[in-house]
């Protein structure tokens, strides 16, 4: 069997386009995967959803298709995606009428669904509360399964051009093609691990290419600012080079591969994934060339049975009112000014569910506990924070904030005020024999006469 | 020195635990850094704002460790009122300790 050629044309949805497009022309790609869905994204999708049946999915769709598809088809590269969010019936419809608009007659484009388990995750308990899902009430807004390769390596088996899923685990998206292509066992855990470990070092795009990596004059990476996104050459046996398309900047090393192969990873022996337990504990990594890097070694096993579910739910307003104090006793004058919102906050009886203060600059982020002695920064923005139950608290809070203007310490400027609604996540397992996938196969028509 | 002198790393979030992994930039430091970079030095470095367990994991073959941080990012990023909410610093707050 020949090696496949598989790339990343994203890793999160705001992720550039241009390395894509790149990637898409001169890759030589059997496949592009896009990954565009963070934890959230889907709870968010969802609520669009609740308002247009047909919105919920990625709001970058049309302008990645329009941009890719055209190469792709021409390439004969096949493209699989999780950017269908909440709705990837919607979104393959996107996708048919985009292709049809661009004259792309006979592609196949199929929309996974099955992830959705909103309907039946009521009596499941939450890991972080104990409590049942449907103790949440109407602040519950959404439920899915982070789901396996099968519908989608069921989808490429049937021809599908492109594939739009929702939740999936966001190796599978690479994995399918892997197996589709290779004809693995779904019980051929050493493969399914490597295949796996492929998808890892793909899924963030440019995070494996030299992107969230530059440490100037420690890690210097080159032509950053044309970074280009990766791709694996991958061989039957599963082991991979990982690399990208020559003349694009940034670097594949061995430094940005064994970087990327522990972010988000816990124990590496135990990468808990839908279809494998992908072992990564005695991976190898060897620079074979410029921008050329090795990666084998890595193993699975049996499957646990579960998939993880990812519950979205409302969980009040934030609030996010910030001011600078720069020069002398800076800081003083910021703390006072959090002192000073605190109080008129209660004063006025309002109550906050949480709160915090920053002083940006000097303690927003964790530090060293032997760095106290820090010196005064010369400026500092006071970061005020709160949670509130509703919409009107929130925005007392930054009104207070906006106050300190005239009624604050001396020298405050630029105050900038922000209220959002708070999604959150919660997660619970779910028997993987509950969580019932397909998928539904769209067909652009002929050009008209 | 600090550690950052000879390894980097890189920080991930799943919830409310952030991972961040310590990679040697020569294999000569490999020792040291196994010797000096423990699950209770990274805890006392953190201190009160690693409310968890901390757990390391070792790569030698790759000259590589990944610290497990529970309970380190005040709830986790959908839910945490924290400015770095994803805890994306902490990698290089940690490259700074001392060892």
């Amino acid at each position: 069997m020949s090696v496949l050629r598989i790339g990343a044309g994203a890793g999160f949805s705001g992720d550039r386009i241009a390395p894509a497009v790149e990637l898409a022309e001169k890759g030589n790609l059997d496949f592009l995967v896009f990954e565009c869905l963070a934890e959230r994204t889907i709870a968010l999708a969802q609520q669009a959803r609740l308002k247009d049946p047909a919105a919920g999915f990625d709001p970058m769709l049309e302008r990645r298709m329009r941009a890719v598809l055209p190469i792709s088809a021409r390439n004969g590269t096949r493209i699989v995606s999780n950017m269908g969010a909440a709705n990837p019936l919607a979104a393959a419809r996107l996708v048919r009428k985009v292709a049809q608009d661009l004259g792309l007659h006979h592609l196949k484009i199929a929309a996974v669904t099955g992830d959705d388990v909103l309907n039946v995750v009521g009596p499941f308990k939450l890991d972080e509360t104990g409590a049942t899902a449907s103790s949440m009430g109407d602040r519950l807004i959404s439920a899915n399964a982070y789901i396996g390769i099968a519908p989608i390596v069921a989808a490429l088996d049937a021809g599908a051009d492109v594939v739009i899923c929702g939740r999936a685990s966001d190796p599978a998206l690479f994995l399918a093609p892997l197996v589709h292509h290779f004809g693995w066992p779904m019980d051929d855990w050493t493969r399914l691990g490597r295949g796996t470990l492929v998808g890892h070092l793909l899924e963030c795009s440019a995070q494996v290419t030299g992107g969230y990596f530059a440490d100037p004059g420690v890690k210097d990476v080159p032509d950053l600012a044309r970074i280009g996104f990766p791709l694996a050459e991958v061989a039957e046996d599963g082991n991979a080079v990982i690399t990208k398309v020559a003349g694009t900047g940034g670097c594949v090393t061995r430094a940005t591969c064994t970087e990327q192969l522990l972010y988000e990873i816990h124990d590496p022996e135990n990468y808990i994934q839908p279809d494998v337990v992908a072992d990564f504990s005695r991976v190898s990594i060897e620079q074979i060339g410029p921008d050329r890097v090795a990666v084998s070694g890595a193993d699975g096993r049996a499957a646990t049975g579960y998939f993880k579910i990812s519950v979205g739910y409302r969980d009040g307003w934030k609030a996010d009112g910030q001011i600078t104090y720069a020069g002398a006793n800076n800081i003083a004058r910021a703390k006072l000014a959090a002192d000073l919102v605190l109080q008129r906050l209660a004063d006025a009886g309002i109550a906050l569910t949480e709160s915090r203060y920053d002083l940006i600059g000097y303690d927003s982020v964790p530090r060293a506990v032997t760095a106290e002695n820090m010196a005064q920064p010369h400026e500092v923005r006071m970061r005020f924070a709160a949670r509130c139950r509703t919409s009107e608290i929130a925005n007392q809070v930054v009104d207070e904030v906006e106050g300190l203007y005239l009624c604050g310490p001396a020298g405050g400027g630029g105050v900038t005020r922000s209220v959002r609604e708070i999604i959150a996540i919660a997660s619970t397992l779910m028997p993987s024999k509950d969580v019932q996938t397909s998928f539904e196969m769209l067909e652009t028509q002929d050009a008209v006469a | 020195m600090q550690l950052h002198e000879i390894a980097h790393g890189r920080t991930g979030d799943k919830g409310d635990t952030s991972n961040i992994s310590i990679i040697a930039f020569d294999p000569k430091d490999w020792a040291r850094i196994l010797r000096d970079v423990t699950e209770e030095k990274v805890a006392a470095h953190f201190g009160p704002d690693v409310a968890g367990d901390v757990t390391r994991y070792l790569l030698p073959q790759l000259q590589a460790m990944n610290f497990v941080l529970k309970g380190a990012l005040t709830g986790g990023v959908t839910r945490s009122l924290a400015l770095d909410a994803h805890g994306k610093c902490l990698a290089s707050v940690l490259l700074e300790m001392e060892i």
